[in-house]
């Protein structure tokens, strides 16, 4: 009847769009929640949106169901949260962006290459002199994550990832 | 018009007759506002201390349902707020809190009495503006009163940096009404779930109703009452409910929880349903979730979606303010009788009804019977935190939603006293006690000076115990009677102390001297008295159920337990 949260129940990560006013302390109340009431945040973007004056906040999160109910209705309480989408049953796009900075020595750089193109990775810049080379991919976590991988041959100088964005496919709203 | 005087205009618009509160530079134009009020406008009370003036706002709001204004300057004066605003946060209080802050060309430069009160307090508020233009003040003291008064009640701040205050208003316009995007507080409830829970109450055959604070600030008790008699199901009240029923009335169960009753808990623990009204089963309550009324379906009527299902699943769930769903739910519910069941708690209430041995010495919970009885229940009270505030939870017998005033989701020591001065302000007409511990006391007696100059009489039966009477008795059940900082060694004279703010002091040491002692404070009303009970040291509170356990394992005396 009361099924109590915890490490055996069914964990697994949510994404949710929160549509937030562009207003002054927004995340700050939204990250406040989160740290408060013991949420995770795995990953966050946020960006305007096509109406002015609402921000779009895009989160994942790890929880239960009822982890999940709670930290969605906990984010609508926040007055500043306009509406809160949890995306678990939906079909979503979702894109992440990384830019990795690879050491290639002058040998190295056609592989590099290579593995750039088998996984669609655009390349932002190659330095001879310093021996680097930086990579853009762009795609769902699975498709940057299988990139990093391919990747571990080499020595990887730097990384930065954004956190996710994601639309719904179709007329439903995100 | 500058700022300042825009902010007093609002503040008047919306109904505010009192602000409690302590000026310092940054608030200095808005108490020059204050003091161009003229007679019959907005007055302004002089507290000791900032968490004093939140406490009174507190009492004003709790004791009213309107709601409480304090106000503080900016850095020491708004983090002095801080537990206030915590503590309203937890109770569902309604209060606006108004902070000065240094000008918005200083903020973020660390300038003297700089706190970023909006960060401290985020956590803690139901919502915070700063004024960015003194135009916009009109539009946040509107959309302020209003959340802090709707839904589910709460603490708003309004931080108003001095530059703000001083600037001029270009053209003021109290707006008429009021509309936030990312807030609809009221919903209706479903149809299908009024129904869902005439259907779980017709199936039912031992009913509990477990009435929370919920029901007392929608002042619906008419409406538990018209419930609760149609469908012949006992009431429990939380420590936040206390009043929704009258104690007297023959479905009372009185309190439930830690401290509550033996019959209520047993009732709770053997139920089939459990309708929560109001309520947020609390851990004080429930204890051992997973043992907490095993065998009931729950029925749960509520006003913020966050607490359905948050800690129990609830079988039927009526969204909505309280006094609307109970009657729509006692008119959709079947008459039911329930003898069997009702019988069955009339034995439990006889066999088990609370009780204290007396052996002497000044009992507490003798006091706090006198109490009652020699006023008939009919006054406004405010407790304390500790042992004392149980007692009076568990020892007066309550008539009226909004007489009782306790912090009980923070469970701050250091509430009881302001609050009883917010509720005596609203309510200069009813005679207001409090019930205090000689800890808790201390942690905001310097308002015995504000009750002296205001002339704010209280009645205070500060129960004299010598230590931290709570504290004692966990260290005595749960850590060997290793006692550690609990001592209080009857420091200060409470008498002279209260000679010294010029009031009224009474030491009782004699039970015998119990009852003419409360009733010589009843006589003197030109001034606050301060009764000081010197009470047994080593009465403890029962029955209990130890933190975390179930009513398995209540105590219903030192040595005894047993099932119903
Ligand atoms: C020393 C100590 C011991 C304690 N021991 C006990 C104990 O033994 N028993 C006990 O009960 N408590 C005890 N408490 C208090 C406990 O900590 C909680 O504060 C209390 O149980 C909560 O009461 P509640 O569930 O009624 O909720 P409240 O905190 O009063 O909350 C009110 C609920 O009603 C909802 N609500 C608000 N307005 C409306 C409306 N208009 N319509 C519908 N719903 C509305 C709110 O959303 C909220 O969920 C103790 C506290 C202390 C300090
Ligand atoms: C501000 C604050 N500090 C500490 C506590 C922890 N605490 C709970 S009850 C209690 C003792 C209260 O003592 P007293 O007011 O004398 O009341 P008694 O229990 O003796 O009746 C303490 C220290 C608290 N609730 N609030």
């Amino acid at each position: 009847m009361f099924t109590p949260s915890g490490p055996a129940a069914d964990k697994r990560s949510h994404t949710i769009s929160v549509l937030v006013e562009n207003r002054p302390g927004v995340l700050a109340r939204v990250a406040s929640l989160f740290a408060r009431r013991d949420y995770n945040i795995n990953s966050l973007a946020v960006s305007t949106t096509e109406k002015p004056g609402i921000s779009r906040m895009t989160v994942v999160t790890t929880g239960d169901e009822r982890e999940l109910q709670q930290i969605t209705k906990q984010l609508n309480k926040l007055i500043d949260v306009i509406q809160v989408m949890d995306h678990t049953d939906d079909v979503l796009l979702e894109r992440e962006i990384a830019l990795i900075k690879v050491h290639a020595s002058h040998d190295a750089r056609p592989q590099v290459m290579q593995v750039a193109q088998v996984f669609r990775a655009e390349i932002l810049s190659i330095s001879p002199k310093d021996e680097t080379m930086v990579l853009e991919v762009t795609g769902d976590a699975d498709r940057v994550d299988a990139l990093l991988d391919a990747l571990s041959g080499f020595e990887v100088r730097e990384m930065v990832r954004t956190g996710k964005i994601a639309l719904v496919r179709g007329a439903k709203q995100t | 018009m500058n700022g300042a005087e825009a902010l007093l205009e609002s503040l008047r618009r919306e109904g505010v007759d009192v602000i409690f509160g302590i000026s310092g530079g940054q608030a200095l134009p808005i108490y020059d506002a204050l003091a161009k009020e003229g007679a019959g406008g907005i007055r302004n009370i002089l507290t000791r201390h900032e968490q004093g003036a939140a406490h009174m706002a507190e009492g004003y709001a709790k004791s009213t349902g309107k709601v409480g204004v304090c106000l503080a300057t900016s850095g020491p004066g708004a983090t002095n707020l801080v537990t206030g605003i915590a503590d309203a946060i937890l109770d569902s209080v309604p209060m606006v809190a108004i902070t000065g802050q240094v000008p918005t060309t200083f903020i973020g430069t660390d300038a003297f009495q700089e706190a970023d009160i909006m960060g401290i307090t985020m956590p803690i508020v139901k919502h915070s503006f700063q004024v960015r233009s003194p135009d916009e003040v009109a539009d946040i003291v509107k959309k302020a009163f209003f959340l802090a008064r709707s839904g589910r009640p709460g603490p708003v701040l309004i931080d108003m940096p001095r530059d703000m205050s001083i600037a001029p208003v270009k053209s003021y316009r109290f707006p008429e009404e009021v509309s936030i995007r990312g807030y609809v507080p009221r919903v209706s409830p479903d149809p299908a779930g009024v129904e869902a829970a005439a259907a779980l109450i017709a199936a039912a055959e031992k009913p509990v109703i477990y009435a929370g604070g919920g029901v007392i600030i929608a002042g619906a008790q008419a409406e538990l009452l018209s419930l609760a008699e149609k469908i012949n199901a006992p009431v429990t009240t939380t420590l936040m409910g206390r009043g929704a029923i009258p104690d007297r009335h023959p479905l009372a169960l009185h309190m439930l929880g830690m401290h509550g009753t033996a019959y209520a808990n047993w009732a709770v623990g053997e139920s089939d349903l459990l309708i929560a009204v109001g309520a947020r089963f609390d851990d004080r309550v429930t204890g051992d979730l997973k043992k907490f009324a095993p065998h009931a379906k729950v029925i749960h009527l509520e006003v913020d979606p966050a607490e359905v299902n948050k800690n129990r699943a609830a079988q039927a769930a009526l969204m909505g303010d309280a006094k609307e769903t109970l009657a729509l739910l006692a008119q959709a519910a079947p008459k039911k009788d329930n003898s069997p069941w009702l019988e069955k708690i009339s034995r439990w209430k006889r066999d088990q009804p609370l009780r204290y041995h007396k052996n002497g010495q000044i009992k507490p919970q003798q006091v706090v019977e006198e109490i009652s009885r020699i006023t008939g229940g009919d006054i406004i009270l405010a407790s304390d935190v500790g042992q004392h505030q149980m007692w009076a939870a568990q020892f007066f017998q309550f008539n009226h939603p909004r007489q009782w005033l306790t912090s009980g989701g923070l469970g701050t020591m250091g509430f009881g006293f302001p609050a009883a001065i917010g509720a005596k302000v609203a309510n200069p007409d009813k005679e207001v006690w409090v019930i205090t511990g000689d800890g808790s006391f201390q942690m905001n007696l310097q308002e015995l000076a504000t009750s002296a100059v205001y002339g704010i009489p209280i009645k205070i039966a500060l129960f004299n115990n010598k230590s931290l009477g709570m504290v004692k008795q966990w260290q005595e059940l749960f850590y060997d009677k290793r006692y550690q900082g609990i001592h209080l060694e009857n420091v200060p004279d409470y008498v002279k102390l209260a000679e010294a703010y010029g009031l009224a002091g009474i030491k009782i040491t004699d039970p015998a001297q119990v009852v003419p002692a409360l009733e010589k404070a009843r006589q003197i009303n030109d001034r606050t008295v301060l009764l000081d009970f010197h009470v047994d040291p080593n009465e403890h509170v029962y029955p209990m159920i130890p933190g975390g356990q179930s009513v398995a394992e209540m105590r219903l005396q030192p040595d005894e337990r047993r099932d119903g």
